[in-house]
């Protein structure tokens, strides 16, 4: 079953003559995933090669030309900060299913209208921006996470941090256990897809029986995300929260992760995640045992 | 991005906010010239010192002086130019006073509060407003949360009078104060928009003995990822407000904190780099920086960042902790190589490689003559590089 991808979804990729997005589309292609075309304005009509000289796809300059020419239902973004709130809404407005959106440092300002327009419709889901992506191993990867470390199993991992959710991939891929699907909901203040919707569709998804959830200090989304496991989740969740030792009031790389005035530290959120009966890992090279330790 | 209370009072202006009139000082001449041009121009021979330091709580720390007459303000200025503030949001170290501003006095008859943050789980911008002003906010928000009114703006449509109105009733204001509140409050929102601003906070707000409403102080926070479409904000940076390694960082596009410990880390990824922090403690270490190089960072920012922790004396040891996705290993391994080749390589390093191209950066390394210890997780190579570095 997996959530939100599978094999038959047909990605398109805004911004892949970039060198981030070729090199990225080339990699997906090669996993497996469908890429059935590539968004660039004033590209239209030229083709994209694929960098690893097997494969490639059209180029289209609007995203809903590309959506009526190819039959896509999800984009992946990689274009520049400044762009990108633009991109994101075009994509929207073509009622694209999913948009993965990588880029970072995208301004606030830009994500509020963007959220805006997204609460506003039931069309299209976004996830990100400044994340990884989503993986559903074997069938689909959009994103940037290294697609070997990957192996198909029950394990749903959600996190807001990039690496770490390789950390928790690779940890259990070795320990023989492997994933459902990853999501990488990414750090910054306003976002897409929040914990608890990916937690919603975990819950539901037959295929995944445990899950690994990672925040950072910052904001409330783990707190919020504790109380709805409390309530909803019956299925064995691990936790990690890094910033334990993050001084307040400095930016932790992420726009989002900061503690100020007291709030979002790492200490409440952990408190709140066991409350709610989940295993909190101590140190994120135990993310992987925490899980198998719940599993049995 | 922080910038100075004289700054954001100029732009408060620009945006017909009403503040005092003021001038920035950088000597103590110049605030006694100030001073003497401020008793001139207004017929009152009271005035404000007020120190210039990126921190709140400056009054309570003696940064603020109240004083009668151009001798009093510069016995003022000569106090407070070159002394090191501490407040509550300083740290320990405290800040150097560099700028000073000086400013007109005003009869104040009710001080009140007015912030405007960004509200994560609305997704909207929130203003607030309190009637307690002129005192830690925080505190009244965990003590009297009812004291504090709060309205959203709708970014489709903007702020909206009825929300003014709404914010000025909770107050309390009379019907003249209402007016001047509105006002300040809706221009303060339009400049949050325009200015990208992550914060704008304005306590206290005063209302005068005459009614009129006034930003008494002014701060204001930028969103850095805005910085692409505001080039003025470059000339409002005072880098002396910064570590000058940071600032370094920064230029080259990588995420830099300084920290108090000995343990250099390199990670890529902030969540990462958090949770190498958290396990170089687990194990009983103590990280000397917070160092995120990102995704996309080339060759020769990684270089850099390496070279910023090669260069600090208090590392004793450094940990590259990488695990690879859209950053690729090679990378990571060429910019340590460069790096170790220009400055040396005097303290123990432990590497654990991961992801993208790891197979080329572990082959980088193991080519380059470097005394590296590998490490397989995490987890080993924060324990490794903790005992390594005890022994230094």
């Amino acid at each position: 079953m997996a959530i939100f991808v599978d094999k038959n979804t047909k990605v398109l990729v805004q911004g892949i003559t970039g060198s981030a997005g070729t090199f990225h589309a080339g990699q997906c292609q090669d996993y497996g995933t469908q890429i059935v075309g590539g968004v660039v304005p004033g590209k239209g009509g030229q083709t994209w090669d694929n960098p690893s000289g097997k494969g490639g796809c059209p180029v289209f300059d609007t995203v809903r030309e590309a959506r009526e020419k190819t039959g896509a239902n999800a984009s992946v973004i990689f274009v520049p900060p400044p762009f990108a709130g633009d991109a994101i809404l075009e994509a929207i407005d073509a009622e694209l299913e999913l948009v993965v959106v990588i880029t970072e440092g995208i301004p606030v300002m830009d994500m509020l209208k963007v959220r805006r327009v997204l609460d506003s419709q039931t069309a299209t889901r976004v996830i990100g921006p400044n994340c990884p992506g989503i993986i559903t191993p074997d069938e689909c990867k959009i994103g940037i996470m290294p697609g070997h470390i990957h192996r198909r199993g029950n394990v749903g991992i959600v996190s807001k941090s990039g690496t770490l959710t390789y950390e928790a991939v690779g940890q259990v891929t070795a320990l023989g256990m492997g994933q459902s699907t990853a999501v990488g909901i990414g750090g910054d203040p306003i976002r897409g897809t929040g914990f608890i919707e990916i937690l919603e569709q975990f819950v539901e998804d037959d295929e995944t029986h445990g899950i690994i959830l990672i925040g950072e200090i910052g904001g409330s989304a783990e707190e919020r995300a504790a109380a709805w496991i409390k309530e909803n989740c019956k299925k064995p969740v691990a936790g990690f929260i890094a910033g334990v030792t993050a001084p307040p009031g400095k930016r932790m790389g992420h726009a989002g992760a900061i503690i100020s005035g007291g709030k979002g530290t790492a200490a409440a959120k952990i408190e709140a995640l066991e409350a709610a009966g989940v295993k909190v890992a101590p140190t994120p090279s135990d993310m992987g045992t925490t899980m198998q330790s719940l599993l049995g | 991005m922080n910038i100075h209370e004289y700054q954001a009072k100029e732009i408060f202006r620009r945006y017909g906010i009403p503040t005092p009139k003021g001038i920035p000082a950088f000597s103590v001449d110049e605030a006694e010239a100030a001073a003497k041009k401020l008793i001139e121009e207004t017929g009152n021979q009271v005035v404000v010192v007020k120190a210039q330091i990126h921190a709140g709580g400056r009054g309570k720390a003696g940064g603020v002086k109240v004083v009668k007459g151009v001798d009093a303000a510069k016995a003022a200025a000569t106090e407070l130019l070159g002394k090191t503030l501490v407040t509550h949001q300083t740290g320990p170290e405290g800040k150097k006073v560099q700028r000073l501003y000086v400013e007109q006095g005003l009869a104040i008859k009710t001080e009140l509060y007015t912030a405007l943050v960004i509200d994560r789980e609305k997704h909207r911008v929130c203003i607030m407003a309190s009637s307690e002003g002129g005192v830690d906010i925080e505190e009244v928000a965990e003590s009297h949360p009812e004291k504090i009114h709060k309205v959203w703006i709708d970014p489709a449509v903007g702020i909206m009078p009825y929300q003014l109105r709404q914010l000025a009733f909770g107050l309390g204001l009379n019907k003249a104060q209402q007016k001047g509140f509105g006002k300040l409050v809706g221009a303060l929102s339009e400049l949050f928009v325009k200015e990208d601003c992550s914060i704008a906070e304005v306590n206290p707000l005063i209302i005068t003995e005459d009614d009129d409403v006034v930003a008494l102080d002014a701060k204001i926070n930028f969103d850095g990822n805005a910085q692409f479409r505001h080039k003025a904000w470059e000339e409002l940076h005072d880098l002396s407000e910064e570590a000058p390694t940071e600032t370094e960082a920064k230029a080259a596009g990588l995420s830099y904190i300084q920290l108090d410990g000995n343990i250099g880390c390199l990670v890529n990824g902030a969540g990462l780099a958090m949770s190498t922090m958290d396990t170089i403690q687990h194990f009983g270490g103590d990280p000397a920086n917070f160092l995120d190089v990102g995704g996309g960072a080339s060759q020769e920012a990684v270089t850099k960042a390496f070279k910023i922790i090669l260069e600090s004396k208090d590392v004793k040891g450094i940990f590259v902790n990488i695990f690879g996705g859209i950053m690729k290993c090679d990378i990571i391994a060429n910019g340590v190589v460069a790096a170790t080749k220009e400055l040396g390589l005097e303290v123990p390093l432990v590497v654990r490689l991961a992801g993208t191209n790891v197979e080329q950066g572990r082959e980088i390394l193991a080519n380059s003559g470097l005394n590296i210890t590998p490490a397989a997780t995490m987890a080993e190579g924060a324990q490794k590089i903790v005992e390594l570095a005890k022994g230094q």
